[in-house]
């Protein structure tokens, strides 16, 4: 019964019938495709189906879930099935130790590809992966010794356990269904929610503790090998492999089937698939015509786009909700019980910082700035606009890399980490522009904040759902925590920021304008939020041009004025500094200097 | 040596003609920070019309030229309207996608309506070329280097010294702003299509007579094309005039040296090895997100 505390609420309610309810249905599906007697010509129909929507799975993982292009998966299929084909037929290798190296090979592919394309973003992915379709496409065809050249492979054979067609058909759909169920569990795990998160908002991900890089590479990797898989079963489905079946085209073929069944569900890339393969069977004379098929390909790809950009399933699951939703009831979460790292700890600095500098070309954006957080303490960074603020915050948070400097966090010197690695090492922040992951509920939010190495917290589910929930009842919105994102305002959204940086357990808190855009009831809570914090003893470092704000909250003050800093003590005689006064209100045209 | 110089000059020439489209996606790549996976297909399309109004019509050269050209602008109008503008709001991902099916099908359309036999269209000279020492000159590739040197003079002029040219700079910088300034920001990006869509066209035009006019040049150009915008840096438009030169003596080279099949391979070769080294080009800057 694990799995009910284990998923979140969305999954929650239909976790029980899901798990033994895809188990009954999928048995019924293996029986059937294992007994009803199919003409040869359906089993082929279907049999192309089962491998392909394999392979389609992929793409809902990438795409879907990921949000990354892949417009290879025809050539991952290639690879898998040319793996079996010339392992079985040429070195009379075993059908399985053929599916495992195809598998190797295509994971090897995948990553490569994605650890030299990933971190550059989408366009050039999209690019990428095009010309290793035309660069898998061009070996095929010409390296004829390895190949057989454009003739192909024939007489692949079945593995010895299912060597009638229908006999394999089962097995296919078997492997279809065990993916299935994965790739419909994905989403609830924290890889999956990782990859959402990516998906969303990259900067947030990375700054709430994820790896962007290896979360994308992994996300790559597992479409490569659903791709591999897909082919090494078609491969033994249909005996014979050519390059022409695993071309370009295709991998366009491929991606039309995951967008016009919907790329968010696996469900959908089978209605996809098997749309896609049936809609041809019926409109064979359109095949009469070289080119007239994919030209309707191509069209069906931007009518997609345009008009239902969430696929036919995604669009029917949202029609069906909008009468199946119930109301669901928030655990009440106890806001007392969310513990934070207090002032305890090695020494009396969280943060020390030497010499920053970051230039960007001739800019001097901020130019060798100095300063130490005490524990415990609330620290504020203010300066007029343009003095280099949110320029230090971004280099403290390891978004920019600094042109020079140091930075200590609680004895660690976090200076030539990524983002997530310092979120690990006790770093949390907030953003001036709201980021959001905003496909997700708020208590999904902060999960993700909550979900990295580091935190005591721990890795079970329960543990980290608690966390959130009292993360959010921390800051007054328990009771709505399972809302989506998008539907609080202004105001709450901000919270709802700050619990996911509070539920990720920092050593130091960084609030990068937080009372920006806020109303003046706002403005009065968040203060008296900022207080509760202090009073856990959490240090916090913020950021603001709201005087009142800082003066009420901050027991320490640094003042920056074009990357240098001009001021630094208690708030009192920082805001009465001479520097201070003439940086923000200008000097006196009379005044003598 | 001779083969060298030989080599150069033809690498120069087709070189010439993906800096042409490379330029075409950039320019579209600023004003709406959109790769358009059917600039290719721009470059195929006037070959065809080339082919419809010169070769099936037989209308004089310099009247299909013309009509070429002022079909490509009228594609680039419909190109946007019909593929870039609806989806403006979306992020980048959906249009990737829809500029992808834009290619699938217009190329696959030409397919349908001409074949998979690929047309021919005579070069614009009769004389064929002639020898400057040692190195044969070809008339159509000599035509492609002036011609590109040309337009980059001309876009330098009107980028730099025009209103309407600032204006699109304006526009690509920053939208938002831009459109405060009471610059019209949807009539500049159109322009943008226009302008980038004869640009593509007469690429392909001018390269048609050397690579025979087929449904496969726009994927082939546009992909090269993009190889060479990366190789530059980028976003940057000299950058694409000098990575697209760049590739085509690499692949002229690399074709007479090492292997002749795998000539369409170099490219992309040289992409990712740019892409592992050095992923923001011989010229770019890396832009790091804001946050």
């Amino acid at each position: 019964m694990t799995s009910i505390t284990d998923a979140p609420p969305a999954v929650r309610r239909t976790a029980p019938f899901g798990l033994l309810g895809y188990v009954v249905l999928a048995a019924v599906v293996v029986y059937y495709a294992a007994t009803h007697p199919f003409d040869g010509y359906i089993t082929n129909i279907l049999m192309q189906a089962a491998t392909y929507s394999v392979a389609v799975m992929g793409l809902t993982v990438v795409l879907g879930l990921c949000g990354q292009i892949n417009l290879a998966q025809a050539a991952f299929f290639g690879l898998g099935a040319y793996a079996v084909g010339l392992g079985t037929v040429d070195y009379g290798l075993n059908f399985w130790l053929c599916v495992g190296l195809g598998l190797v090979l295509v994971v090897a592919a995948g990553a490569f590809l994605g650890t030299s394309t990933l971190r550059l973003g989408g366009h050039y992915l999209a690019m990428v992966t095009i010309s290793f379709q035309q660069i898998v496409t061009l070996v095929m065809v010409n390296w004829i010794p390895m190949t057989h050249g454009p003739d192909g492979v024939s007489r692949i054979p079945r593995p010895g356990l299912f060597t009638s067609a229908q006999g394999y058909l089962a097995f296919c759909v078997t492997v279809l269904a065990v993916v299935g169920y994965m790739v419909w569990r994905l989403p609830a795990s924290p890889l999956g929610r990782a990859m959402r998160a990516v998906r969303d908002n990259e900067l947030a991900a990375s700054v709430a503790g994820i790896d962007v890089q290896r979360t994308k590479v992994t996300a790559f990797a597992i479409c490569a090998s659903l791709g591999g898989l897909g082919g090494a079963l078609f491969a033994g489905g249909f005996a014979y492999v050519s390059p022409d079946q695993f071309s370009f085209a295709e991998s366009i073929v491929f991606l039309t089937m995951v967008l016009l069944g919907g790329v968010a569900s696996p469900i959908g890339a089978v209605v996809g698939t098997g749309l896609l393969i049936l809609i041809p069977e019926w409109l064979r004379f359109l095949k009469s015509v070289p080119g007239l098929y994919l030209a309707i390909y191509g069209l069906a790809v931007i009518l997609i786009v345009l008009f239902m950009p969430d696929g036919i399933w995604g669009w029917f699951s949202q029609w069906t909700r909008r009468f199946g939703r119930a109301a669901v009831a928030a655990v009440p979460a106890d806001a007392a019980a969310l513990e934070l790292r207090g002032s305890v700890g090695h020494n009396n600095e969280v943060l020390r910082v030497e010499g920053l500098a970051k230039h960007f070309g001739g800019l001097k954006a901020v130019d060798g700035v100095s300063f130490t957080v005490k524990r415990g303490s609330v620290h504020a960074l203010i300066g007029p606009n343009g003095s280099g603020k949110t320029t230090t915050l971004n280099v403290l948070s390891g978004i920019y890399t600094p042109t020079a400097g140091k930075m200590v966090l609680d004895g660690t010197d976090v200076s030539n980490l990524p983002p997530h690695r310092r979120t690990i090492a006790g770093l949390g922040r907030t953003f001036q522009n709201i980021r959001l992951f905003r496909s997700m509920t708020a208590v999904e939010n902060v999960i993700i904040g909550a979900e990295h190495p580091g935190n005591p917290v721990g890795k079970a589910h329960h543990a980290l759902d608690a966390r959130a929930r009292a993360a959010l009842a921390f800051v007054g919105l328990g009771d709505r925590a399972d809302e989506m994102v998008t539907s609080f305002s202004y105001g709450h959204q901000r919270l709802i920021e700050i619990a996911r940086a509070l539920a990720g357990n920092p050593t130091l808190l960084l609030l990068d304008e937080p009372a920006a855009g806020l109303n003046s009831t706002e403005k009065v809570e968040l203060t008296g939020l900022l207080k509760r914090i202090a009073a856990k003893g959490l240090t916090i470092l913020i950021i603001d041009h709201d005087m009142t704000l800082v003066s009420d909250v901050a027991e320490h003050i640094t003042v920056l004025n074009f990357g240098r800093r001009i001021a630094d003590g208690d708030p009192v005689s920082v805001l009465n500094h001479p520097d201070v006064v003439t940086a923000y209100l200008g000097s006196e045209p009379d005044a003598p200097h | 040596m001779d083969l060298v110089l030989q080599l150069l000059f033809t690498g120069i020439g087709i070189g010439s003609v993906y800096a042409l489209v490379a330029l075409g996606f950039v320019l579209i790549f600023r004003a709406t920070n959109v790769v358009n996976f059917a600039q290719g297909e721009f470059s195929m399309v006037a070959a065809f019309l080339m082919v419809i109004f010169a070769v099936d019509l037989e209308w004089p050269y310099w009247l299909s030229f013309l009509l070429a050209l002022a079909g490509m602008a009228l594609y680039g109008v419909i190109f946007n309207l019909g593929v870039y503008y609806p989806l403006r709001h979306r992020t980048y991902l959906p249009v990737i996608i829809s500029t992808i099916g834009a290619s699938i099908l217009v190329a696959n359309t030409m397919l349908a309506l001409y074949g998979p036999q690929p047309q021919v269209l005579s070069p614009v000279f009769e004389t064929p070329g002639f020898n400057v020492g040692p190195v044969y000159l070809d008339s159509q590739y000599l035509l492609i280097i002036v011609v590109t040197m040309v337009l980059v003079a001309f876009q330098y002029w009107f980028f730099e010294h025009t209103l309407l040219g600032k204006k699109l700079q304006a526009t690509s910088q920053d939208k938002e702003m831009a459109s405060l300034l009471g610059i019209p920001v949807a009539t500049m990006i159109m322009i943008t299509f226009v302008y980038s869509a004869v640009l593509g066209g007469l690429a392909g035009i001018l390269v048609a007579p050397i690579l025979f006019v087929s449904i496969q040049m726009g994927g082939t150009i546009a992909l090269k094309a993009f190889a060479a915008t990366i190789i530059g840096g980028f976003g940057d438009v000299a950058g694409a005039i000098i990575g697209g030169l760049a590739l085509g003596v690499i692949e002229t080279f690399g074709a007479a040296y090492i292997s002749v099949p795998y000539k369409d391979g170099f490219a992309f070769l040289v992409l990712v090895l740019f892409l592992v080294f050095r992923p923001q080009g011989l010229f770019g800057e890396r832009v790091a997100e804001k946050a």
